[in-house]
């Protein structure tokens, strides 16, 4: 098996994933500079609403198969867009004139009630996702990729060509941006700034929605922790494509998932069998380390200065 | 069209505005100098209500003391702020969407791009350009455009002329005095007082955020206390 390519494709569905969650950090950074720390949260709740739908309609329908993940998806997307919002609007949204740090604690804080408001109602136990699509994997030289993953990276591409769509040719998206520059005239061209904002928030959120029931399909596996790491990671790849940068979130995840697969899979024969691949996710924080350290700004971004 | 009564505005502690009225008529260009820091910012700031402010401001009859600053563009009332505003990293195209963004009518918001392109045609030639790769006066008169695309009454402009190569102040101010003679009710600030006064009907003088002087524009051209703190003596 050619391990280099195999693990190329192991990392770009990681990536692809990555790069959904990173999305919503950047777009909320971009217009209001904050980092919403409890967005990983949010990927966990879709995944858990998601289960949640997918395992009872198994148990109990006879819909087919893909027709109950996307019954998964539709009611998992609004639940965590009426989270997301529900977060600007309660926890942050009263905290926008606060000194940075505030909101920044209160983003950490969110993301601790939701892991314990998880746990309440789903349990401290992995939860095993239910297998709903049979899998088949295709050759691709030495190498192989499942269904899986390919539904995982076209799915992820055509969410992404439809925010770009979203954000570069539509009336909200050019508010969005125009915001994201300065509030106040977007104010003086009759934009509700706190609409645009909330918009933000819950298209991150409906993107993670979607992150968070194909990390759930991928891995078969779901717990109410899965959002810390897999938000961390996120937010690394946000800030290594250029936090604030659509484009850089998106190549920032990719890079990432791809890093940290390649890591994973030479981590053995780098440490002479030291560190097995259990040890990758030092790869992502390795990666933090080093752009934090030699270019802040990131891969895309534009210098930002002294910012949270 | 605008009546400001008792206006203050305090910035913290600081008191920036102590208390002015001021009334502005349908289809007149009022322009309001003074020196740096006498508050005429601050007053268009907040008859923008982009900052709080007390007292009293009827604008068409209604009291916009509360309203949202987003509210007011829907009404007519548009504000060209100091150092221009424009959305640098968006083409000017997009720049002058936005100034329409409080329209939904599609024909209309075409027809009044034409007429501002063909107000300031160097516009039309930057069409895709990102605006902040514009100069100064491109930006300005950017920015004087995207105005003009909520099809303002009442065009609030905030030193148009600041940081403009002589030429191209000159450039600005024609495109003012063409805006003001389609019927648009304008209330200018400016630290060049001598250009101000020139195409203003009236004028305020300001001082330490009060309002210490108000007359005929030509009257205040020749007033030697005007003459000597902001023409420039003789």
């Amino acid at each position: 098996m050619d391990i280099l390519l195999q693990q190329l494709i192991n990392g770009v569905t990681l990536g692809a994933v990555y790069a959904l969650v990173a999305l919503g950090y950047t777009m909320v950074y971009g217009i209001i500079g904050l980092i919403n720390f409890a967005h990983g949260e949010v990927v966990m709740i879709g995944a858990m609403v998601a289960f949640t739908v997918i395992t009872s309609l198994a148990a109990h329908t006879q819909l087919p198969p893909l027709l109950i993940l996307l019954i998964g998806l539709v009611v998992a997307a609004p639940t965590c867009m009426l989270l997301g919002y529900g977060l600007e609007r309660l926890a942050y949204r009263p905290l926008r004139h606060a000194p940075r740090l505030t909101p920044l604690i209160t983003a950490i804080g969110m993301s601790i009630v939701l892991q314990n408001v998880a746990m309440i109602i789903w349990g401290r136990n992995y939860i095993n996702f239910p297998q709903m699509i049979d899998k088949t994997s295709y050759h691709i030289g030495n190498a192989l990729i499942t269904n899986v993953q390919v539904a995982i990276l076209f799915l992820s591409a055509l969410t992404m060509v439809g925010l770009m769509w979203l954000v570069y040719r539509t009336k909200l998206g050019t508010a969005m941006r125009a915001t994201a520059q300065d509030q106040m005239v977007a104010g003086l061209m009759g934009v509700n700034i706190n609409r645009v904002i909330a918009a933000a928030f819950v298209i991150g959120s409906a993107l993670a929605a979607l992150a968070g029931l194909m990390v759930g399909t991928y891995y078969e596996i779901a717990h109410y922790q899965m959002g810390f790491m897999l938000g961390l990671k996120a937010f690394t790849a946000a800030v290594l494509g250029g936090i604030g940068n659509l484009a850089g979130a998106m190549a920032g995840g990719l890079l990432l998932g791809i890093i940290e697969a390649l890591g994973a899979g030479y981590i053995g024969d780098l440490t002479g069998g030291f560190l097995g691949s259990h040890y990758q996710d030092i790869f992502a924080f390795f990666v933090l380390i080093t752009v934090l350290v030699f270019r802040p700004s990131g891969l895309l971004g534009e210098r930002v200065g002294e910012r949270a | 069209m605008l009546e400001v009564r008792n206006l203050h505005v305090a910035y913290g502690g600081v008191k920036a505005v102590k208390g002015i009225d001021l009334v502005v008529a349908e289809g007149e260009t009022v322009c309001l100098i003074g020196a740096n820091g006498a508050g005429k910012t601050t007053t268009l700031k907040a008859l923008a209500r982009v900052v709080p402010g007390q007292g009293e401001i009827r604008y068409r009859g209604q009291d916009i003391l509360h309203w949202p600053s987003y509210k007011l563009v829907g009404e007519g009332m548009a504000l060209v702020p100091e150092g221009r505003g424009v959305f640098s990293r968006l083409t000017v195209a997009e720049n002058l969407a936005m100034g329409a963004y409080c329209r939904n009518d599609k024909d209309g918001i075409a027809a009044d791009l034409e007429r501002v392109y063909k107000l300031l045609p160097r516009l039309k030639e930057r069409e895709k350009q990102i605006a902040g790769t514009l100069s100064g006066g491109e930006q300005q008169m950017l920015a004087i455009g995207r105005a003009l695309m909520c099809r303002p009454r009442l065009l609030l402009l905030d030193e148009p002329s600041m940081g403009l190569a002589p030429i191209m102040v000159q450039k600005v101010f024609e495109v003012i005095q063409s805006v003001a003679a389609e019927g648009v009710t304008i209330l200018l600030v400016e630290q060049n007082a001598q250009l101000a006064l020139s195409i203003a009907a009236r004028g305020y003088v300001m001082e330490s955020g009060a309002v210490t002087l108000s007359d005929k524009a030509d009257a205040l051209l020749t007033n030697p206390k005007v003459r000597e703190a902001y023409l420039g003596g003789e």
